[in-house]
């Protein structure tokens, strides 16, 4: 459908969101990227199962510490659709790049900028 | 492809196939389907696959997910002004492309050419065609589709407007012989009505009026019913008991005025602002003329329908049918056919099974360990799909200058087969120990080039792929500059994960080549005998001292098949054998293994010793029974009497003492304690009605139902019981018939909404159709560690596309363990799973994928998380009290391994240094 997004989006394939860790959303934004999505199947639909659900619960935790260090959780999101909807990935990230926009840069890269 | 069967000469075993290759002008071997053919065609054309709603090229595709993926030209519409052959870098095009005749030489033939939507066209009174609002349910599929005219957007034609409230009309071209002579009941128009009322609720943006407009709701196959409950008590939507008469357009608004008599003849008018009507299934003219061409009969309706209890079987030996063809049904039914056709087709080529088999010869491997990492990468430009956007040689070049890339080199197209041997010679020359390629999608092209590393001695986990096409060139055409700079990226990420490869070895395992069915009914005895006649050995397992199951209790079928002397027949057949070994009396107690080398204990009866069987594959067919009421004064009135006693009654006592029966539908379903429709009882009460009325014609017969739901071409039966003087009467499910004894038999209360009062009825018999329930599996599902629904039914892999496989490979379910079905349904379902089978008991060896998880024993804590987190219970602690996981059962979904605290577990290929490297290289120097 070539259907046009903002090209800072980079897509990391992994067989399952399910197979998504925490550790991979913080690793990025501690070397400072400005925002992680995940985008699975949808909810009930997952191939194997569940793992979108575990990804979208592992997504919230990531939330939850990114919110205690002080970068908005907000930065890393969970997103579902079926693998027939092009145009929903497209308004996917459209929609990631308008809040990331909103909300700035990764507050780590302005710290240590700071700090140099 | 773009071929037609002019001819069938021969017999079964033994055919000669004539064919006509139509010319498709563009050569689909050379075609790479990037598109630019078309976007250069100055021809418009309607496009038949979104419904004549939008256009396409005179050079197209007919849909993005067409197989093969290669373009056509449409010489209807084509002016030959010579663009596309001049734009085509991969010489595809052929405009001299001529009609040709080819034979065949094949055993089996299998038909399965589907049906297309009734056309509403000549039913005036719908105003289809005249007014733009009223759509049919396939013109609104694709306007709720993404890849739609509208992209998805809930709009109506008339002015794009988002529409406010829906009608949808059912039975369009169903179950009419008054105006287009369908007497048929479609099977599917009111599941897809429910599913696209609810999904145009989804798309919609506030507030949306969806209303069905029924005679009955025909929610009859497995969880449907929860599905339509669902729509009605949890969205919302309304399900209106009329048929609309009128539709008349308001000219001024474009919304549509429906006319129908409500349920008590009342005469009501309703305005909606589109209308969608649910078109029935219809088998085409050509196809009829292609059945007469290869001598197959059809009925009435142009079905082929050839008999009930020889599913996917045509009039001709060895030409067999599956799908709507066969009659309608919806898609688990199709796949379930299609299989059943593949087996007979199977059974069929027994004899040259494996002799066309062209063997590719892979080199040893080359060892790679310990190697410094020599990279090669081969980045593409799809003709310019690639190349016309992103400034492939700056990309080349870049890639030159990252670690460990030792050769780099840009194609023209890297998929083709020249620069396939091209890689292969780089590969040897430069001493390459990774691969990247820089091109398309993974999806569609890691496999081929996998094979070309495979084919020189690489082993083919040492590639990885960067898609600067479908992620980049393509979505960021507008922007080359950008869009370079993002390529340089991916190829980043590519290198820096391929260094981190290692090779993987798929594991081959042997098959016992033998099958274990559970269950010795009429599902598990055909699945036995499929098998059997293919030569692979069969142990039968059946509980009970008979085989036979629930078919023992049937008489005939509605058809007018006797089920007793079929029944005879398979039993004879079965225990015959020399292949089939029958224990009966016999219990599952032990199971372990996995695909391809099971090993079950059973205690074999009537002395209940021991016995080991090793096997490859399991069938379930446990089967089901009658609900035994425990409503309706059931067991405490002698007149009181299930369809099945009636049936059986019927043969041995007739009906000349019967003056009215009455009859209650939906007894032990759709209820709360069972929310599912029992699928078979409404044909069964018709069966018996019709049986009574013959036997004894001045009977008079109530059947007080919900929803009548005589599915295909059933609904004959349903038509002539109406003619034969068979009342039925509508009953809600809050007010249900009384039911109370008197001295000559019963007598039963309930409500006419015709009439619009109670009646009273004294009855001779009160039958009731009492549902069916699942076998009592509970102990069988936990040795063997089986899914089960809420009811009991055991649950398939995936609904639609894998309707007889079980989650765990190697396990299959058929027949009434799986959902109600008849006879003539368990029996396609057994053929089915046999087929399925047949895939695993034919192979010497499985190959297991390389992509799976592995513990390190080392880190493991023994939490068990990896345990409880599995979606298919695959980690076991072993004795030493470590996680261990069976690589013949793991899904390679990587679960565990992301769950794991002490990240003892990793998933091959997709390690966690394998995904950070990619988030390394991708965030390289930002901080």
């Amino acid at each position: 459908m070539r259907l046009q997004y903002p090209t800072n989006i980079k897509i990391i394939l992994v067989p399952c969101t399910g197979k998504i860790d925490v550790l991979h959303i913080l690793h990025a934004f501690e070397k400072g990227a400005d925002g992680v999505y995940a985008v699975g199947c949808m909810e009930g639909d997952c191939h194997y199962n569940s793992g979108n659900l575990r990804a979208r619960k592992r997504v919230e935790q990531a939330q939850k510490i990114l919110n205690t260090i002080g970068i908005e959780g907000e930065r890393a999101q969970m997103y579902n659709l079926s693998s027939a909807e092009g145009p929903r990935f497209a308004q996917f990230a459209v929609e990631m790049d308008e809040r990331i926009r909103k909300l700035g840069p990764n507050p780590i890269k302005l710290a240590q900028k700071k700090a140099a | 492809m773009c071929s037609e069967v002019k001819s069938v000469e021969g017999e079964s075993g033994n055919f000669e196939v004539s064919l006509v290759n139509h010319p498709r002008y563009i050569d689909p071997v050379k075609c790479t389907a990037c598109g630019e053919c078309a976007r250069h065609c100055p021809v418009t054309a309607v496009n038949q696959y979104n419904m004549k709603m939008d256009d396409r090229r005179a050079t197209y595709i007919e849909y993005a997910q067409a197989v093969p993926l290669a373009f056509a030209i449409d010489t209807d519409v084509c002016i030959g002004c010579g663009l596309c052959e001049n734009i085509c870098l991969a010489n595809a095009i052929q405009y001299d492309d001529k009609e040709r005749e080819t034979t065949i030489k094949v055993g089996s033939v299998v038909m399965s050419v589907g049906s297309r939507g009734f056309d509403p066209s000549g039913l005036d009174y719908l105003g289809y065609g005249k007014y733009p609002n009223v759509v049919t349910s396939e013109e609104f599929e694709r306007i709720l589709s993404a890849s739609g005219p509208y992209f998805g957007h809930l709009m109506r034609p008339l002015d794009r407007e988002e529409p406010k409230s829906i009608a949808w009309l059912q039975c369009v071209g169903s179950r009419d012989i008054n105006r287009c002579g369908n007497g048929y009941c479609s099977s599917v128009c009111c599941m897809y009505a429910v599913k696209e009322s609810m999904i145009a609720k989804e798309h919609a943006h506030g507030d949306l009026d969806c209303a069905i407009f029924n005679m009955d709701i025909r929610t009859f196959g497995k969880d449907y019913e929860k599905y339509y409950l669902r729509a009605r008590d949890k969205e919302q939507v309304r399900f209106v008991k009329a048929r609309v008469h009128t539709i008349t357009e308001i000219a001024e608004t474009g919304d549509l005025v429906l006319e129908y008599a409500d349920e008590t003849g009342v005469m009501k008018k309703e305005t909606f602002n589109m209308v969608v009507l649910s078109i029935g299934l219809q088998v085409q003219p050509n196809v009829a003329e292609l059945a007469k061409r290869l001598d197959v009969k059809l009925d009435k309706y142009n079905f082929v329908n050839n008999k009930s209890l020889a599913p996917a079987t045509t009039s001709r030996p060895g030409i067999y049918a599956c799908g709507v063809l066969q009659g309608p049904k919806d898609i688990p039914g199709s796949v379930t056919e299609a299989g059943a056709a593949a087996c007979l087709a199977g059974v069929d080529l027994v004899e040259s099974r494996g002799t066309e088999i062209s063997k590719v010869e892979i080199p040893e491997e080359i060892d790679v360990i310990g190697q410094d990492p020599r990279l090669g990468v081969f980045v593409c430009n799809c003709g310019i799909n690639i190349g016309g956007i992103v400034d492939v040689p700056a990309v080349k070049d870049y890639a030159a200058t990252l670690p460990y890339v030792v050769y780099t080199d840009e194609n023209l197209f890297t998929c083709s087969q020249d620069t396939q041997d091209k890689i292969k010679e780089k590969i040897i020359e430069h001493k390459l120990n990774r691969v990247i390629v820089a091109s398309c999608s993974p999806k569609t092209h890691a496999q081929m080039f996998m094979e070309t590393l495979e084919a020189c001695g690489l082993n083919k986990y040492l590639f990885e792929m960067a898609n600067i096409r479908n992620q980049n060139s393509w979505i960021h055409s507008k922007d080359p500059e950008a869009a370079t700079k993002k390529a340089k990226d991916l190829v980043r990420m590519a290198v820096s994960r391929a260094v981190t490869l290692h090779p993987l070895h798929e594991k081959k395992i042997p098959v016992v080549s033998k099958a274990l069915v559970i269950g010795g009914g009429v599902a598990g005895m055909n699945a036995a005998l499929s098998l059997a006649d293919q030569g692979f050995p069969v142990v039968l397992v059946e509980k009970n001292e008979k085989l036979g199951g629930m078919a023992n209790r049937l008489t005939v079928t509605i058809e007018g098949e006797d089920v007793k002397t079929y029944l005879d027949g398979l039993i004879q057949r079965v225990t015959s054998h020399p292949q089939i070994q029958v224990l009966n009396q016999s219990l599952i107690v032990g199971f372990s293994g996995f695909q391809g080398n099971f090993t079950t204990e059973v205690l074999v009866g009537p002395g209940m010793y021991e016995r080991k069987i090793n096997h490859g594959v399991v069938i379930l067919a446990t089967g089901a029974t009658e609900y035994r009421p425990k409503e309706f004064l059931y067991e405490e009135s002698k007149n009181v009497v299930t369809q099945l006693e009636l049936a059986k009654r019927l043969q041995e006592k007739g009906a000349l003492d019967l003056n009215r029966v009455v009859m209650i539908q939906c007894v032990g379903s759709r209820n709360e304690e069972n929310p599912n429709c029992s699928r078979i009882c409404c044909q069964s009460a018709i069966k018996n009605a019709i049986h009574i009325k013959k036997l004894q014609p001045d009977a008079q017969i109530f059947i007080l139902y919900r929803d009548i739901r005589t599915y295909g071409s059933l609904e004959d039966y349903y038509t002539e019981a109406r003619k034969l003087g068979v009342i039925f009467v509508r009953y809600e499910s809050e007010d249900p018939p009384g039911v109370e004894s008197s001295e000559e038999g019963v007598i039963v209360t309930f409500k006419d909404h015709i009439l619009d009062r109670s009646l009273r009825v004294s009855a001779d018999l009160l039958v009731l159709s009492a549902g069916m329930v699942a076998e009592d599996t509970e102990e069988l599902a936990s040795i063997v560690k089986l899914a089960r629904n809420s009811e009991g039914y055991f649950m398939e892999a995936h609904v639609k596309l894998r309707p007889v496989d079980m989650a765990t490979e190697g396990v299959f379910v058929c027949g009434t363990a799986h959902s109600p079905s008849l006879l003539g349904e368990s029996i396609s379902q057994a053929l089915a799973a046999a087929s399925r089978a047949t895939t695993f008991l034919c192979r010497p060896f499985l190959t297991l994928s390389a992509v799976t998880a592995r513990v390190d024993t080392d880190l493991c804590a023994s939490c068990l998380i990896c345990v409880r987190s599995c979606p298919y219970s695959v980690p076991k602690i072993n004795e030493e009290g470590l996680s261990e996981i069976d690589i013949a059962l793991c899904h390679g979904c990587g679960v565990c391994a992301a769950e794991c605290p002490a990240k003892a577990i990793e998933l091959n290929w997709y390690e966690d240094v394998q995904i950070m490297s990619k988030v390394d290289a991708l965030l390289e120097g930002v901080m």
